[in-house]
Formats: C-alpha cells, structure tokens, sequence
C-alpha cells in the first residue's frame, strides 16, 4: 500500500513524470493552438488586474476583496484553488493506469468540506479578518500565537508552491518543448506577482474564478464527448475500457492500486490527512474572509463542494476515456521509448486531442497552465499575508502599523516568495518533490486544524496549550515524515524506514489535540485565567456574527 | 456594541436554544459523514471482494461503482441539508436573537 500511495501522491502532485518524460522528438511541431489561448487567457488576466488595482485602496480590499465577493463566486474560487493542475491531471493519470482506484482516491479530496462547512466556516467568517491566525488570536496572546501559526502557515505555503512550481515548468516544457523548463517557472513567478502585487485578493480571487470555469467547461466537454461514443452508457465504457486496458478486468476489481495491498492503519492516516487538512490549509482559509457574512460563507461551501464533487466525476469519466481512445493510439505514443508522450500525467491532454482535435488540445493544455498560475497566486497572497498582517503588523509593530504600510509589507513579502518560488522552482526540477503534497496536508491537518478548532469550541484552551499543540503537531509532522518511507528511504536512500507511514496524521493529530489539552488544563497562570473568560464573548460573536467584520462600505 | 450587549445576547434564551441546536446539528452531520467515509476507506481495505461483485448479472460495473459515487454524492447532500437548515432556521433565530438584545 505504501508504494502505491506513493506512486498515485507522484501522479497526484505532478512532478513525477520528469523521471519518464524524456526529450521530446527531434523538432517537435510548435503548439500555436495552445500558444495562443494561453497568450489570451494572459490578457485577459492582465486586465482583470488592472481593473483590480483600480478598485484596490485599503487593507481589506488587498486582503479580502474588499468581503465583495459572493458565495456562488467564493464558491468558484475555493473550488479552483482545490482543482489545481495536479489533481485534473495527476487523478486523471490515476484512473489511467489503475481504473477504479482513482475513484476511490478522488473521494478522499472532498470529504474535507463538509467538516469545512460544519465546523469551521461561518465561525471563521465571524471571528476573522484577514488570516486564520487572526482566529487563533483572538483571545489567546497575539504575539505567539501568530508567530507559530504563520509560521506553519508560511512552511505549508512554501512547500506547496514548490510542487506547483516544478509542475508548472514540466507541463509547460512537455506542451511546448520549445519554452525550456526554467522560462517556463519564470513566466509563471513573474505573472503571479503583477496579480498578486497590483490587483491583490480581487484579481486572484478572479482570476481563480475564471480558470475554475474554463476548467470546469473543458472537462463537461471532454467527458461528455467520451461518454456520447458510448450512447452515454457507462457499461459500454466500461466494457470497452477493459477489453482495450492492459489489466484487463483489474481495473474494475481493484479498488487499491493494481498490485498493492491494503493496510488499513495507513489508509485511515490518509484518510484523517485529507480530511482535516483541506480544513487548515491557509490559502483556503483565507478566502472565508472575502465574503459579507457568514451566511456567504456558508453557502460558499456548499457551491465548492458540489463543483469539486462534480469535478471528480468527470475526472474519473475522462480518464476511462483515456483508457479507450488513448491507449495504443501511435498518435500519443513516444516512438523511441513506447510509452506516453510527455510522460505519465498526460492522458487527459491527449484525450483532449482525441476528442477534439488541436484546437481543443491547446484549449485544454492553456487551461492546465491557467490553473497553475491560478493556484499558485492564491498560496502566494496567503503566504504574504502571513508575514504582512501576523509577522509585521501584529507581532513587529504591535497593531501600530498603518494600512498603507501593512499592504506595502505585503507587496514586498509577494515579491520575496515569488523570487523565493522560483528559485525552488529550479532548484527542485530534478528532485521528486511527490512527498511536498502529503508534507503540507499532514501540517496542516495536525498543527493548523487543531489549534483553529479548539479555539473555536474549548473555553479551557490556553495559549501555553496551544503553542504546545500547534508546534508539536508542526515540528512531529515534519519530523515523522523525514523518518518516514519516502523522504528516509526514497529520498535520502536508506533501506528501511523509522516511521512506517507516509502520512503521520494518525499519530501527530491526536499528539496535537492531547498536548493542547493536557497543557492547557495545567495552566494555572493569571492570563491562561483571563483567556477562559474571554471565551464567553468570543463564543456570541462565533455564533451570532455581533462584532464581526463588516462588508466593505463601498 | 460592547460587553454590555454580548452580555444581553448571552443571557437570553433564544442564545442557548441557537447554539445548542446548531451544534448538535453540526455534529451529528459530522459524524454521519465520519462513518459513511471511514466506512468506505474500511469497505476498500476489507471488503474488496463484496465490492467488485457485478452490479446486475454478467455486467461490468461493479457494486463498488455506485457506492463510491454515493460517498460523493453523499458528502454534497450533507452539506446541502446543513444549508437549508442553517437558511431556513439559524438565520431567523440569530436576526430574533440580536434583535431582542440590542
């Protein structure tokens, strides 16, 4: 189990395919189809940010959209920076070489929402303002606790955009041979810092928007042209999709990677990754904060969640798809190698053009590149938040900063993590950066999440239990997964791991939870005192919206 | 606003009734969605076989097919069912609320 995980983590976060991607063809063809539409998704991402900046004059707007967003557009948004280039490709690839196990896979992504939903949402719209650790904060010592929560805010940030990058740089470079792998990184760094910088959270919160409807469009497309040629039977797609796979009746039989085993400890430890993780990730998070009221954040959720789920399902239809009209078409096939062209993550593009020809092929490789740079712009205005209004504003300056200057912080720390991205971006290129996926969700998932929700919903968490919860579920994560399989035995090539699973959520999680409590129920100092009492107030705002932040006047 | 009128909101019964049953809610929706999935991710590690039986005799699709499917679906339902409650319920009972409290 562990190795298939593994391998569907390397289809999933991209970047494994350098390894089976070798040079393309001697003087492959320009892709002017797939030039083209990028170069027009450019502009008009280009305007929408100078119509951004325009309408950018305050902290809230650079932060929050000036909380104009709705919850049908939030919706859209949360929904594309969950669709990134990884999982349209990466679960598509999955469903290609193993069949039914990539459904099985895909319903791990969405289960995270309705905790989301249930728990998280509406009180971080009610408490927040512009970051999660402003939530945390909120009662508990500003100082601390922002320090460690932007801190595994800026780790999972970071770690996240390296799997971006690196995928950016191979996609591109695999689509176009002609655009080298570092041009391609740098084009990507370059145009997430005029969004970011000049158009702030209402050019990437549109720009997000706008990526996820093409995204969603293309794959309704693709899906639907596959399933058309089967008189819109999936028996008959099925039935052909075995004939036609190599494991022939596996692919509907296996609901593990073909060959794996199962381990059930290990599949639930995925499990409680996935799911809490997607509810601590701070680029997600930090989205509650760019609509109205809670009730936008509510429905919100409910939009995302029923995108996503469609999403998947279309994903798993095109990757049968792939299975038919891909496999063993000498059109898709490297001539020297007798594998995929481009490498393993490619089955939905080159379905793209079975189904569609070149120009939907390019329709389709601008959209993956779209939902890249889409991505990649959101972790990056939700890590230069951390560092503008948690670092600088609320830690360094003690609230004293000005707006104007928060946001010039902000603008700058933009400009460090893209250079920052890019140079990773490069460094990383011949690395396989697979694990980066699992390492931020299992951060995210044992620092971030227990720390937000005890704080939400335990009058009696302290700062000293939270600071011990938050750090040992950062520092445990990071250190179990270097212990683990894939960074002990894949990466650094020793034989057995100390750590015997990739995702340590099922020990760090409740290490996180217990230390808070434990910790916090010894806590017998004045302030831990002064925090239980601030619980009652916070718990009217959480729940009734008094005091929250409003809506941008105008 | 001020601690006064949090004080007021606090006191009120239409307080307690709101958080209680949106809690309760809340958590009985979770756990249905935490035993439909660890459910589904124990059915894959234990129950393959149950799972690649034949939808209908001599079909393809397997069981597995629609319950996998169902477990999409299942988590857009419950969030569905949160929202209609939280719309049609939570908001009146937070305008009454706030409103009394003022």
């Amino acid at each position: 189990m562990r190795r298939a995980y593994w391998g569907l983590l390397a289809a999933v976060s991209s970047p494994a395919w350098a390894a089976d991607a070798p040079a393309a063809p001697a003087s492959p063809p320009v892709n002017v189809e797939a030039i083209v539409m990028f170069l027009l998704f450019v502009a008009l991402t280009l305007g929408i940010t100078y119509w951004a900046a325009k309408r950018t004059h305050n902290a809230t707007d650079f932060y929050a959209a000036g909380r104009g967003i709705t919850g049908l557009q939030n919706g859209l948004a949360i929904a594309g920076d969950y669709m990134s280039a990884a999982s349209f490709l990466g679960i598509a690839a999955l469903v290609y070489v193993n069949g039914f196990y990539g459904l099985v896979y895909s319903v791990g992504w969405l289960v995270g929402w309705p905790i989301i939903l249930f728990l998280i949402a509406e009180r971080l719209r009610n408490l927040g303002k512009y970051t999660f650790a402003d939530v945390a904060a909120f009662r508990l010592q500003g100082g601390p606790i922002r320090i460690m929560a932007a801190l595994s805010s800026l780790i999972v940030v970071i770690f996240y955009l390296i799997g971006q990058m690196v995928g950016a740089g191979q996609l591109l470079h695999a689509l176009v041979p002609q655009v080298g792998y570092m041009a391609a990184v740098i084009i990507v760094g370059v145009l997430m810092i005029i969004y970011v910088t000049f158009g702030g959270m209402k050019a990437t919160t549109w720009v997000q928007i706008i990526k996820a409807g093409l995204l969603l469009g293309g794959a309704t497309i693709m899906a639907v042209a596959v399933l058309a040629k089967f008189g819109f039977s999936f028996e008959a797609l099925f039935a052909e999709a075995v004939k036609i796979h190599p494991k022939h009746d596996a692919i509907m039989h296996s609901f593990t990677p073909i060959g794996g085993k199962p381990n059930p400890l290990e599949s639930i430890s995925l499990g409680l990754t996935l799911m809490f993780g997607t509810a601590g990730l701070p680029h997600i998070l930090m989205r509650f904060f760019t609509v109205g009221d809670a009730k936008a954040a509510r429905s919100s959720v409910l939009f995302s969640t029923c995108f996503i789920g469609y999403f998947y399902i279309l994903i798993f239809i095109i990757g049968f798809g792939a299975i038919v009209m891909v496999t063993g078409n000498p059109d898709f096939i490297d001539p020297v190698t007798h594998a995929l062209r481009g490498g393993g993550n490619m089955p939905a593009v080159w379905l793209a053009q079975a189904v569609g020809g070149d120009l939907f092929l390019g329709f389709i490789a601008a959209v993956a590149f779209a939902t890249i740079l889409a991505v990649v712009s959101g972790l990056t205005l939700a890590g230069a938040s951390a560092i503008s209004h948690d670092f600088y504003a609320n830690v360094w300056a003690k609230g004293r900063a000005s707006e104007q200057t928060e946001v010039a912080v902000s603008k700058i720390a933009t400009l460090g993590l893209g250079v920052i991205a890019v140079v990773l971006g490069i460094i990383f290129e011949k690395f396989n950066v697979a694990y980066i996926v699992g390492l931020t969700f299992s951060i995210a998932a044992s620092s971030n999440f227990p720390v937000l929700v005890m704080a939400m919903f335990w009058k009696g968490l302290t700062t000293r239990g939270a600071l011990a919860g938050g750090y040992a579920g950062l520092l445990g994560s990071v250190l179990l997964i270097i212990i683990g399989p894939t960074v002990w035995v894949k990466v650094l090539g020793n034989a057995a791991p100390i750590f015997p699973f990739d995702f340590p959520t099922i020990v760090t999680l409740p290490l996180a939870v217990f230390l808070a409590w434990v910790v916090s129920i010894t806590d017998n100092s004045a302030s831990a005192a002064r925090e239980k009492d601030a619980f009652d107030d916070q718990y009217v705002r959480s729940q009734t919206g008094l005091g929250a932040e409003g809506a941008a006047s105008h | 606003m001020g601690t006064a009128q949090f004080q007021r909101v606090r006191s009120n019964p239409l307080f307690k009734e709101l958080c209680a049953e949106r809690d309760r809610l809340a958590w009985i929706l979770s756990a249905i969605l935490l035993v439909i999935y660890f459910g589904w991710v124990l059915l894959v590690a234990f129950g393959q076989d149950f799972l690649a039986q034949s939808l209908w005799p001599g079909s393809v699709a397997t069981i597995g097919f629609p319950i996998g499917v169902g477990v999409i679906l299942s988590a857009i339902i419950l969030t569905g069912i949160y929202v209609w409650r939280a719309n049609t319920r939570f908001d009146d009972l937070t305008q009454k609320l706030l409103r009394e409290s003022r």
